[in-house]
């Protein structure tokens, strides 16, 4: 009885400021102007502009996703077999940006990519061409895989860390060489690893609407500018709702499969 | 006599500056079940590493048949290894684990089929093929590492304390399936243990190894019955380890009595250590002994009672089917034969060092 207390300022914040929120979603997404229930604010998503914003930002937060698996499942197995002194400092260095707001670390790379930012600055001074860097899809990629990488790095390094040396060991012994191995044993047991941080690169970076603006210049409309843009600039909540069920439906599609992928929680360990 | 399978020789290994083999020497022969026995961290699963190839030796050189090996990767031996928590392949089913070895050699489907059924008929497990490691029990994980091993046909098994996460019966049956599967298979096994009685059970050799050196080589019975220093006599078995004085060839002199022993060429008036098994002791009515003292404690331990007799100065621990209460006055009588004489070690270091070449 003393424990179900406690837990009332957690339920009562709950309900607060993620059910009754959740609730109004639904509400709007469901309804006209009028109050009149509606599926147009949902259908809404199959007009060109809508459609293409939700492909790009489809494609460009697959890209980033699989940057960053690339980027760090080679630096996770680095990790892993890292001593123990000295891999706790680096993913300490690792860890130390997160701790920093997202919103002034892409400021930071606003002000590096920029026409006449710190890159074309350094360019120019070697009498080099200027490059267009802000503005374009490759930045909105960048800003993505730089602000998601650890969340891909550490559910892999936590997965490889508990693979059991000796069942590597036992593949050796069998008569497996190392990429035989890494094929064989290591990835396949990695996997839950990998599958929570595809989800936990993806998710957010299909979501965001504050790295396409600061690093693509509202030139690039993702599928979340536009849903900020109903919001904050149109002021009609209900399509904006409707838009963000369908991004929802994406998520939770997204959060099944890890789910079934992922029986270990890997995304827990962080 | 055997042919030699394998030999290791002057092997030297530290980690972080702390010597774990002191040049090591061993030769393992055809067919033989030798077992590396000692506390942890003597050095016993480092030698078995290093013939796994899991470990590089710092110095010396491994030699399997005519070839060295002491450079090639663990992939390129004939050998196995049963490691010690099974180190299954949790993603895999049974089938597939067994398979694992035959695949890398590209075994034809049916050679690999027979094998799987042939390995797990072996080890009593037929028709758990399709299941999966996490279902099964220790026991039943244990053999299917041993399947997995053997279906490789190596010349030589590694088993790194296999039996060490099993309960005590299970742990018993399992000493006896494995000295079953050596028999049938002829395979050389190199098995490590730190428990004694595993040791005694299994063995035609057991290497006793203590601080990276080896204390003793021979079969179970010599080292029980013929303990070289204090350590192997201490580590095996229970005993009364008790500083003496060698009188004379055939007389030695236990806490101010005399006995008659077996041992000669220790010289005269030699300070030395004796060992005797507290099976060995003889209780007797007072008069009938060469020492006297009273029973200070009394345990039944089922097969028979465990009694400490304080005499001369000294808790002397005895196993015996005859039960004597506490406070009993009683004589303590040591058949010739049962006496082990051994050399006093002149420092610790020396107790250590290497006692057997």
């Amino acid at each position: 009885m003393n424990k179900k207390m406690l837990s009332l300022p957690y339920l009562f914040w709950c309900a607060a400021f993620i059910l009754i929120p959740l609730a109004m979603v639904f509400y709007y997404g469901f309804t006209d102007k009028t109050g009149a229930f509606t599926l147009e604010n949902i259908l809404a998503i199959a007009t060109p502009e809508h459609f293409k914003a939700l492909r790009i930002s489809i494609l460009l937060s697959l890209i980033a996703t699989v940057v960053c698996l690339l980027l760090a499942y080679p630096l996770a197995m680095i990790l892993a077999r890292m001593e123990v002194n000295t891999h706790s400092f680096i993913v300490l260095i690792f860890i130390l940006p997160m701790w920093m707001n997202f919103l002034l670390r892409t400021m930071a790379w606003q002000t590096l990519l920029e026409k006449n930012g710190v890159i074309n600055s350094v360019l120019s001074f070697l009498h080099l061409p200027s490059l267009n860097l802000i503005n374009t899809p490759g930045a909105i990629i960048l800003g993505m895989v730089y602000n998601f990488l650890p969340f891909m790095v550490l559910p892999i390094y936590n997965s490889l860390t508990k693979i059991d040396q000796n069942v590597i060991n036992a593949a050796r012994d069998l008569g497996a060489n190392s990429v035989h191995t890494f094929f064989k044993i290591t990835l396949p047991l990695s996997l839950p690893g990998v599958i929570s941080g595809i989800t936990m690169v993806f998710v957010p970076a299909l979501t965001t609407f504050v790295i396409s603006t600061l690093l693509g210049g509202s030139k690039i409309l993702l599928i979340g500018n536009v849903i900020e843009q109903e919001f904050t600039q149109t002021g009609n909540w209900h399509l904006g709702s409707g838009l963000s069920m369908v991004l929802m439906l994406f998520i939770i599609v997204n959060m099944i499969l890890s789910a079934i992928f992922d029986k270990e929680g890997e995304a827990n360990a962080l | 006599m055997k042919d030699v399978l394998v030999n290791l020789e002057h092997i030297s290994k530290s980690y972080d500056g702390q010597l774990i083999l002191d040049d090591l020497n061993l030769y393992i022969r055809e067919n033989e079940f030798l077992t590396l026995l000692g506390p942890s961290g003597c050095g016993k699963t480092t030698t078995l590493r290093i013939l796994g190839g899991f470990e590089q030796p710092d110095t010396g050189r491994v030699v399997f048949g005519n070839q060295d090996i002491t450079n090639l990767p663990p992939n390129k031996r004939q050998l196995n290894t049963v490691f010690q928590k099974y180190a299954l392949f949790t993603h895999m089913t049974i089938a597939e684990n067994i398979a694992f070895g035959l695949k890398i050699k590209n075994k034809s489907k049916s050679y690999i089929q027979d094998k799987i059924k042939y390995a797990l008929k072996l080890v009593n497990l037929d028709g758990y093929e399709n299941r999966m490691p996490d279902s099964l029990s220790g026991g039943q994980q244990q053999r299917i590492a041993i399947a997995r091993a053997i279906v490789n046909e190596p010349k030589l098994l590694l088993l790194d304390e296999p039996l060490g996460a099993l309960d005590l019966k299970l742990r018993q049956d399992m000493q006896y399936e494995l000295i079953r599967l050596k028999n049938e298979l002829g395979i050389t096994f190199i098995y490590v243990t730190h428990d004694q009685e595993e040791a005694l059970t299994m063995s035609d050799t057991i290497v006793v190894m203590n601080q990276g050196y080896i204390q003793q080589i021979g079969s179970p019975e010599r080292i029980y019955n013929e303990p070289e220093n204090a350590f192997v006599a201490d580590f095996i078995g229970d005993s009364n380890i008790i500083g003496a004085t060698m009188i004379r060839d055939r007389l030695v002199e236990i806490l101010g009595a005399r006995f008659d022993c077996v041992d000669e060429g220790f010289g005269e008036n030699k300070p030395v250590d004796v060992v005797i098994r507290p099976e060995d002791v003889e209780l007797t009515a007072p008069e009938e002994g060469i020492i006297n003292g009273v029973v200070t404690h009394l345990i039944f331990k089922g097969v028979h009672y465990e009694m400490e007799v304080q005499a001369n100065g000294f808790e002397w621990l005895v196993h015996s089917t005859r039960m004597f209460p506490v406070g009993t006055p009683v004589g303590i009588k040591v058949d010739p034969f049962n006496i082990q004489i051994m050399n006093k070690p002149e420092s610790e270091d020396e107790e250590a060092a290497k006692t057997n070449e």
